[in-house]
């Protein structure tokens, strides 16, 4: 019985063997062909053409677009009814009597989103990276319940932004959980998305919560690359907790952290469907991103001005596309 | 029988269904709808009728969020991806992509007769005579009071000449003896805002016939009401609370008894039955007055038929179904709303209404009567989301505290003209 299905095995392996043997053989040809016509080292390129192909069209071609839109004007959406104006557009969104105050400037909404969006990074950024570090040096020591916790810190990430936002607003709003809790236990309560503090506060500390276990979890790994016997060395020679934070962790966990800022910075930088939700960019324009002044202006208005949205993206992208530089060689850093 | 018949049989067999499947085939149309209380659900509830006449014309409503219709649907017209029928109320940027159903119609001398003003809202100019849609309704702005909260409070209801500054005195009375948050709340809309501007004497329009929106009556009533806001007399999350010019109304605020004196529309009479039932004793009172009208804003929604569709024959069909007297009838009924048809206007509707509906029904129609002809005209304007979008986000601006209301008249004046000058941009 065994033997008849080995047999069986081994005959179907052979005919396996064959088919995968005659498509090399049918791909041998042309292949052949490719490299007497192209040369062997041109070779790469009939692999890579497929990739680039889709990369081009669902990458390339939007921005090549998105650079067309930008220097035309007009309300019409197809980019042959667009007159062409140079750059007008640019030149209206830095159209400033003082680059220091929104109010004074022609597109007052691109610098409250500039503004606001800049605020936000070094706010959502810096705060996220230390919570960060901090929760992983915990999760990394032998606690009760640890892996519960690291699940509990992870499982925000798995949700979406806008669930996240619905939760947070049902919590915040005027008569939400929070205020509900503080006039329970006696306290004056706080409208806490209509002060432009507090929502813009709420903002970074919501986009903290949703984003931060997944920059714990590859600053855990890090840790946990971190050979052992560094930390047995330093504890043989006494050394104090802090010292051999700042010592060994900090610096071999450098290379991690780099990865993080920069992915935290990018990021915070695109923030928007959790705030659009959360506050819909108010009050007034007081969480108002830049994301989300592109989205208004090209979606928004019953007259779209396409164009001026597209400059305003492709500024926006000028600086992912700095901080993208940034990712590489920072990730860079790491591998060598 | 040899063996190879009954497959060959079978195989025929399968062709021939397939075929006259093909050949059944019903021809789809797609409405794309929202719904300010039921009128999409009311609408699927009239197609089995429709389609028990038109076997041949599957008509799927899909039902999205206002919102949704306002910022998806010119782009896929542009894309040439839109539905065949949409539901709206934004007519001036799509209006190019607007199918003349006169043409297809079985009796457009009827529609004329019947439909005749507010087809003048879908088109370019006097001088177009075409057919380019079926108003759903005819709505009028006016407030909502919470008539418990004034009889708790004991205290007397303005009348019917009340100005604005009469109604925030007592409501805010009302809210202080009742222990209510709020006095007023009114939606986040320019539309909303534009009735007691004009009640004010705004003008909207230069002589000229271009848009002049920022006057002295307009700043006059946009400071008491960012004014209001900053007192506490308006909730400042309805304005303020959120960016840019988009649309949020203060229903559930005031259906859940927040708000003394809620400033919306005949539209949501449905809405109040349903949500607020016998929760406590709602009323519609008359528009309060300023020192050139008591007037509110006309409006409404309607259904247009896009010339991109494949199937503007069935298209056609459809909307002279839905246009026809019972059915109309039959769906005014239902959605509690008050009828676009001159005939039906003069015979009345059977509304299926509570007393409390019906009685709101008849101040919102004599509401119509009483109408500013400024109100008629902004409502007209094709650009109108050019004038509305600013003064909400602008106005938002200033209760948030974030621009002063000078700056904020400022911001609308110049939305507006940048916004106009896009359009003249060929």
């Amino acid at each position: 019985m065994s033997d008849a299905v080995a047999g069986r095995s081994g005959a179907l392996a052979r005919i396996g063997a064959s088919l995968i043997g005659l498509v090399f053989n049918l791909a041998e040809r042309p292949m052949a062909l490719a490299q007497r016509v192209l040369g062997a080292p041109r070779l790469p390129w009939v692999f890579l053409t497929p990739n680039l192909v889709v990369f081009g069209i669902f990458t390339f071609l939007p921005i090549a677009i998105d650079v067309y839109y930008s220097l035309t004007g007009g309300a019409q959406l197809l980019p042959a009814d667009r007159p062409f104006v140079g750059a007008q557009n640019f030149r209206e969104l830095f159209e400033c009597e003082s680059y220091l105050d929104p109010t004074s400037c022609k597109r007052d909404l691109f610098w409250f989103g500039i503004y606001n969006t800049a605020e936000f990074v070094v706010l959502q950024v810096g705060l996220m990276v230390v919570f960060s570090l901090i929760t992983a040096l915990v999760l990394n020591r032998k606690i009760i319940g640890r892996s519960f916790f690291r699940a509990v810190f992870f499982y925000p990430v798995l949700l979406s932004p806008v669930v996240v936002a619905l939760i947070w607003k049902w919590i915040l709003q005027r008569q939400g959980l929070l205020n509900a809790a503080l006039d329970g236990a006696g306290l004056s309560t706080v409208n806490w998305l209509l002060d432009a503090h507090w929502a813009f506060g709420w903002t970074v500390f919501v986009s903290i919560w949703a984003h931060m276990g997944f920059y714990t979890l590859i600053l855990l790994a890090g840790l946990q690359a971190i050979p052992r016997d560094v930390y047995e060395a330093a504890e043989m020679d006494s050394a104090s907790p802090w010292r051999v934070f700042r010592r060994i962790t900090l610096p071999l966990l450098a290379p991690n952290l780099a990865v993080v800022v920069v992915l935290a910075l990018i990021r915070a930088v695109q923030i928007f469907d959790e705030v659009y939700v959360l506050t819909g960019g108010g009050p007034g324009s007081a969480t108002t991103f830049m994301v989300q002044y592109v989205f208004q202006t090209a979606f928004s208005q019953q007259v779209r001005q396409y164009g001026l949205a597209a400059a305003a993206s492709l500024l926006l992208a000028s600086v992912l596309f700095g901080l993208t530089l940034l990712q590489l060689r920072s990730m860079r850093s790491k591998d060598r | 029988m040899k063996p190879g018949h009954g497959f060959r049989a079978l195989l025929a067999g399968m062709a021939l269904a397939t075929l006259s499947a093909g050949a059944n085939a019903a021809t789809e149309i797609r409405v794309a709808c929202y719904s300010d209380g039921n009128e999409c659900e009311a609408t699927q509830a009239l197609l089995p009728k429709f389609e028990k006449d038109h076997p041949d014309i599957k008509v799927v409503i899909d039902k999205q969020a206002y919102k949704a219709i306002l910022e998806s649907l010119p782009v896929q017209l542009a894309a040439g991806q839109g539905p065949d029928i949409a539901r709206t109320t934004d007519f001036g940027i799509i209006s190019q992509y607007f199918l003349d159903l006169r043409p297809l119609l079985k009796d457009a001398a009827y529609w004329d007769a019947n439909y005749g003003p507010t087809l003048d809202w879908l088109r370019a100019d006097p001088s177009d005579k075409g057919i380019y849609g079926l108003p759903t309704q005819i709505t009028v702005s006016a407030p909502f009071v919470n008539k418990t909260l004034f009889e708790q409070a004991k205290v007397e209801m303005p009348g019917p000449k009340a100005s604005w500054e009469d109604w925030a005195k007592a409501t805010r009375a009302v809210a202080k003896a009742t222990n209510v948050p709020f006095a007023m709340a009114w939606d986040r809309s320019g539309h909303r805002f534009s009735g007691p501007a004009i009640s004010a004497g705004a003008k909207y329009f230069a002589a000229d016939g271009t848009p002049a929106v920022v006057d002295d009556a307009f700043k006059a009533m946009a400071k008491s009401f960012v004014g209001w806001n900053q007192d506490g007399t308006m909730p400042k999350e309805v304005w303020g609370g959120q960016g840019g010019g988009g649309y949020r109304d203060a229903f559930e605020e005031f259906a859940n008894g927040q708000i003394v004196l809620y400033l919306s529309g005949s539209w949501n009479i449905a809405r109040m039955e349903k949500q607020i039932g016998t929760a406590f004793d709602w009323v519609a009172v008359p528009n309060p007055c300023g020192p050139a009208a008591c007037s509110g804003m006309p409006g409404g929604a309607e259904f247009v038929a896009f010339k991109t569709s494949k199937h503007p024959k069935e298209v056609a069909e459809f909307l002279d179904f839905m246009a026809s007297e019972p059915i109309y009838a039959e769906w005014m009924a239902t959605t509690s709303n008050i009828p676009a048809n001159a005939a039906l206007q003069k015979k009345g509707i059977q509304y299926k209404l509570s007393p409390a509906g019906t009685a709101a029904m008849n101040v919102f129609v004599q509401q119509g009567a009483l109408l500013s002809p400024v109100a008629y005209r902004l409502q007209g304007y094709r650009y109108k989301q050019v004038i509305f979008n600013p003064i909400a986000d602008r106005l938002g601006q200033a209760v948030a505290g974030q621009i002063t209301v000078d700056q904020a008249l400022d911001r609308i004046s110049a939305d507006v003209k940048d916004q106009l000058a896009t359009v003249a941009k060929k």
